[in-house]
């Protein structure tokens, strides 16, 4: 089918592309067009049927990937507009987030990622996709601007149900903001779909940091399809502060997550049953890579003398 | 869409369309060199873009005169060969999906083959026949003596 009729702007700075989002009136709905992506299609369904299309594909600052230094250590900016495979080539992405780069190529296809944005896809809130549990497992900052000013979200503030966020009506996502990883974290993510580049039936992203002699000092595990909204297993991190993961442990963890933690759905995809079960195993593997890289972090800072 | 825009409007139908939502890939397309959807594209997007439809494959490579005895890519030879098309529906948007493929990934693996395949749907062939075109196409581009006329 064909998108029912709308007009179309494109403005070339977020100024102007804010100023036209602020005068949308509710009887004309105004959408912000970022990789058309998700959009397009539900456009061409007439599932959405916006009066005015706001395209933010010409807003060169939108677009770009920047890093920064703080006291804290590095920072990696994502300007909302950056393309997921612009992404996923980036070596600033590889180095800092290398949870996220390690999911990205999960993300669609190529094809969709070269149009797809990091932005649209948070914005989109999708439970399905893999970026929303990805920040969630990063503790990103989402910056949010409208012409009333400007304000930072938690990842885990801003997604809030279904396609839902904290963004207002009048509000764009104009950037994406991650502490770079530790020197000595492994991380992990893991999904499990029924054909290459489909909708996973449920994933994981796994985070660990370990002490020099093994005990988990932070923990970080979320899931993807496995609720309206990507979920924190925050019972589960806890269980493995402290200790040093060993296989019952991670099983254990894995299960009480599985168990607890989540709300799976029914769907002709998967049964709630089943995405409890792939859940369980996604954890369990998701945490055992993360350990074992965490551990083989700590030996290439400790030996690796020369690499520094 | 650019997809209609480039069929009724300028005459070009070697893009097909087939779901119009971005899953099946038929519409695939160069946009400033990288594979994309046409459906999931208003044509006003793509206002001083460089777009390039399978249209633009044969007869590229042929020097001057020889144009009429070896049209084709040597990806579409490689495809004609393999029996990599059957009805030929899927076909552009195969093509065109792996030209920038092969121009990153110019000895690609069976593996990466596949991975580069999955976003596109083809109803006949069984896909077999495809991971072998590909293969068969990256030789004959490696073959080649370097890129004589690159587009830059
Ligand atoms: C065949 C196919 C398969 C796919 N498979 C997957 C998959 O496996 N995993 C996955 O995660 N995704 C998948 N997607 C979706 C894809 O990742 C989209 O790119 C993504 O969901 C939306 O990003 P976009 O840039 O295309 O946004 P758009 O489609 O342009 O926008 C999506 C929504 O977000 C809003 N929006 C966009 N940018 C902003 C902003 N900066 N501020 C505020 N609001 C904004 C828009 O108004 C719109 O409501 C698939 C898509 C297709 C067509
Ligand atoms: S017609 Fe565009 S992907 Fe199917
Ligand atoms: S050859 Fe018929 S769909 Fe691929």
């Amino acid at each position: 089918m064909k998108p029912a009729p709308f007009r179309y702007c494109a403005p070339e700075t977020v100024d102007e592309a804010l100023e036209l989002l602020a005068t949308g009136d509710p009887e004309d709905e105004v959408k912000l067009l970022a990789g058309g992506q998700s959009l397009v299609p539900a456009m061409n369904f007439r599932l959405a049927r916006p009066g005015l299309l706001i395209d933010l594909n010409r807003i060169a600052e939108l677009a770009s990937i920047a890093t920064r230094d703080d006291a804290e250590g590095s920072i990696l900016r994502l300007g909302a507009m950056v393309r997921q495979s612009a992404a996923e080539h980036s070596p600033d992405v590889a180095r800092l987030a290398p949870l996220m780069g390690e999911a990205l190529p999960s993300v669609a296809h190529t094809q969709i990622r070269n149009r797809g944005t990091v932005g649209g896809s948070l914005a989109h809130a999708d439970p399905a996709a893999e970026l929303p549990a990805v920040m969630l497992a990063l503790d990103a900052r989402m910056h949010l601007r409208s012409v009333r000013g400007e304000r930072a979200v938690d990842a885990g503030d801003f997604f809030l149900g279904l396609f839902e966020t904290a963004l207002e009506p009048d509000e764009m996502l104009t950037a994406i903001e991650i502490d770079a990883a530790s020197a000595v974290e492994g991380s992990c993510f893991e999904e499990v779909s029924r054909r290459r580049g489909d909708y996973a039936l449920a994933g994981a992203a796994a985070r660990v940091r370990l002490d020099a002699d093994g005990t988990c000092r932070f923990a970080r595990l979320t899931f993807l399809s496995v609720a309206d909204l990507p979920v924190r297993a925050l019972e589960a991190e806890q269980m493995l502060l402290g200790e040093r993961p060993h296989d019952e442990l991670l099983r254990a963890v894995a299960e009480h997550a599985a168990r607890r933690e989540i709300d799976p759905g029914s769907d002709i995809h998967a049964s709630s049953a089943f995405r409890r079960h792939l859940a369980a195993g996604l954890a369990r593997r998701t945490l055992a890579t993360a350990v074992s890289r965490a551990t083989a972090a700590h030996g290439a800072t400790d030996h690796g003398g020369a690499s520094s | 869409m650019l997809s209609d825009f480039l069929r009724h409007e300028l005459g070009l139908t070697g893009t097909h369309v087939g779901c119009e939502h971005g899953v099946c890939g038929a519409c695939t397309l160069l946009l400033d060199g990288d594979a994309v959807r046409s459906c999931l594209l208003f044509a006003v997007q793509c206002s001083g873009c460089d777009v390039r439809t399978v249209e633009s494959l044969a007869g590229q490579r042929a020097g001057e005169g020889a144009a009429t005895e070896d049209p084709l890519h040597p990806l579409q030879e490689a495809f004609r060969e393999e029996h990599a098309l059957q009805c030929g529906f899927c076909t552009p948007g195969f093509l065109m999906s792996l030209v920038p493929f092969l121009e990153r990934h110019p000895d690609p693996s069976d593996e990466e083959i596949r991975e580069a395949l999955s976003g596109n749907l083809c109803r006949c062939t069984g896909y077999q026949n495809l991971v072998a075109a590909v293969r068969s196409a990256a030789r004959r581009l490696r073959a080649e003596p370097g890129e004589p006329d690159a587009a830059s």
